[in-house]
């Protein structure tokens, strides 16, 4: 399903460090984290970010620390989608498990930022503009589609496992 | 298959698996810090799950403890609070550790086992010839509540080291040139396997360095298989029973690099990436603000020992600050039962209790602006230890040391 939203854009290499520095890990919600999102990148992102933006990154897009504040951050800000060349995976996998779609495209994506863009997380494709080509991206294997159908990890787990013992 | 297809294969109950499988594998251990168990545990409470094994997790309180700000306070108050109604194990300040290697301390961590840890560095555990890997706190929360995770078999580099240790040159120094010579996503997803004379010679706690940083390499584990040495340190501590796992003769790798260490010095890491490596001498005489030897990736009985047998009898330079931090209250106790307390605090160090702090900028030695630190740690990203402009170089405890008597970068024969 094609989603429309304003494009921003980063370099490569942005580790979750810079994502959601430490000083914020503390906070609980997605939406508290969201006000501190790219901070450690430049602290004027997340002013910048309204709901159902997409974020383009560079290779290796959530590098290092296991902090799953970084992909919260990012939902609570209103970040729709993130498409990048290579992500992390850690990060990947947390941004599956809260149910925030990432696309994975090779071409690395450049612009002045704010610009209208057109995504389809489930298919892959991204669209510069209305009436612009289709660049296709890498279609997610089963098991991530299966997640994020569900809505994220913990609603999977509960809807597939009988054993898990509930209280 | 390798060690590592090995051990999740059998933890899959699969004959074989092969890289880009992906599989549902029962977890032995899996741990949380007080940074990412909230998320966890606050997860389990929202979906009522139980806790399918508590033994098989534990959280430490380590990060922002003792707390730093009531904010902080208010976190480790509700992780005792969801640990006590959970019954999972909880450590706190005095009896705590760096997690990642409290779960290695406390032998929960084994050879042959399948271990997920709720941080980046848990693939630290695989220097004992265990598969390890890191998470974040859903995947922590789902592996509680069912006792499995999915993964993707990734496939294995190998890196086969060859030649003679040069003097102060170790784990440490292996890794960072590795990671500056395959890039910080150069082992993206895949398996690191070391092997090799080197290898073997390293103490157990040096292989631990190396594996810690397989995540600065973008890798999804790193592993060393068990021989005489591992089997000895594990032997001692270990609280289960384990069978060690060792990879096939004609195991399919995706790619080997052979590594000759004949001619390798001391390798520095300049900021702001893991893979900006330089060796010693071509860096030497760089000033710094702050010497920090410790976290989880040299904060080891071994680390200890190097350091305070540089800084006996010296005084740490006027030119900076110092600071030791062991990785558990054990080494703690033990730097101070063998004499290596008094010796940092003679030669003017600050000597803390463990704590994951100054790594990972949240108290104990944050950076202002423009500072620069020379650290045993495991990351100089960007603003990862304070200001977002001051800077981090990464070493080995023996450089560390050495530069903290000069004053400026050196290491222990220019002393």
């Amino acid at each position: 399903m094609w989603h429309q939203g304003r494009a921003w854009f980063i370099g490569a290499d942005i580790d979750t460090d810079q994502i959601m520095p430490t000083p914020y890990l503390a906070l609980r919600t997605n939406e508290d984290l969201g006000r501190h999102v790219l901070s450690g990148n430049d602290p004027a992102w997340p002013g910048r970010f309204a709901p159902g933006d997409v974020l383009f990154a560079g290779a290796n897009f959530g590098c290092g620390s296991s902090r799953e504040h970084a992909p919260r951050g990012l939902k609570g800000a209103g970040i729709a989608c993130v498409v990048a060349p290579s992500f992390a995976r850690i990060f990947f996998r947390n941004a599956i498990n809260i149910g925030l779609p990432l696309l994975i495209l090779p071409e690395v994506q450049t612009g002045a930022g704010g610009e209208p863009v057109w995504v389809d997380s489930e298919s892959g494709q991204v669209r510069r503009s209305a009436e612009g080509p289709v660049l296709q991206g890498a279609k997610p294997p089963g098991i991530i589609r299966d997640i994020l159908a569900h809505g994220g990890l913990m609603p999977y787990v509960k809807a597939r496992s009988a054993a898990v013992s509930t209280v | 298959m390798t060690i590592t297809e090995k051990i999740i294969a059998s933890h899959a109950d699969l004959p074989r698996v092969r890289p880009g499988d992906f599989v549902e594998a029962r977890v032995d251990q899996t741990w949380s810090d007080d940074l990412g168990s909230p998320l966890t545990m606050g997860l389990l409470e929202e979906h009522g799950l139980k806790v399918w094994d508590p033994s098989r997790m534990f959280v430490t309180s380590m990060v922002n403890s003792p707390a730093q700000s009531i904010q902080t306070a208010t976190v480790l108050k509700s992780i005792r609070r969801l640990t006590g109604k959970l019954e999972i194990p909880h450590y706190e300040m005095g009896k705590a550790a760096i997690h990642n290697a409290l779960g290695i301390e406390i032998g929960k961590t084994l050879p042959g086992e399948l271990i997920a840890g709720g941080n980046s560095h848990a693939c630290m555990a695989g220097g004992l010839g265990c598969f390890a890997t890191g998470m974040g706190s859903t995947d922590i929360a789902a592996i509680l509540a069912t006792g499995r995770t999915w993964l993707e078999v990734p496939r294995t580099i190998r890196f086969r080291f060859v030649g003679k240790l040069r003097p102060w040159v170790t784990g440490k120094d292996l890794m960072l040139h590795v990671i500056g010579r395959i890039g910080f996503s150069g082992a993206d997803n895949a398996a690191m396997e070391f092997c090799g004379e080197p290898i073997d010679t390293l103490e157990v706690e040096e292989r631990l360095s190396m594996t810690n940083m397989a995540i600065e390499a973008g890798a999804q584990n790193a592993i060393i298989e068990p021989d005489a040495k591992t089997l000895a340190y594990v032997d001692k501590i270990a609280q289960r029973a384990f069978t060690p796992v060792y990879g096939d003769r004609d195991a399919e790798i995706s790619e080997e690099h052979v590594i000759d260490v004949s001619e390798l010095e001391p390798v520095i890491a300049l900021p702001s990436l893991p893979s900006n490596t330089r060796p010693l001498t071509a860096v030497k005489g760089i000033r710094f603000d702050q010497v920090y030897i410790g976290s989880c990736t040299n904060g080891w009985m071994t680390d200890m020992r190097v350091a305070a047998s540089i800084l006996k009898g010296r005084k740490v330079s006027d030119a900076l600050r110092v600071i030791i931090i062991p990785s558990t209250a054990q080494i703690h106790r033990q730097c101070v039962e063998e004499g290596l307390a008094q010796v940092f605090l003679e030669a003017g160090c600050a000597f803390s209790m463990p704590t994951c702090g100054p790594c990972i900028g949240a108290h104990m030695g944050i950076l202002a602006e423009g500072e620069r630190c020379l650290s045993t740690s495991n990351r100089n990203f960007p603003g990862r230890q304070g200001h977002v402009k001051s800077e981090t170089y990464l070493c080995n405890p023996a450089v560390a040391a050495a530069t903290a008597v000069k004053g400026e970068l050196c290491g222990p024969d220019d002393l």
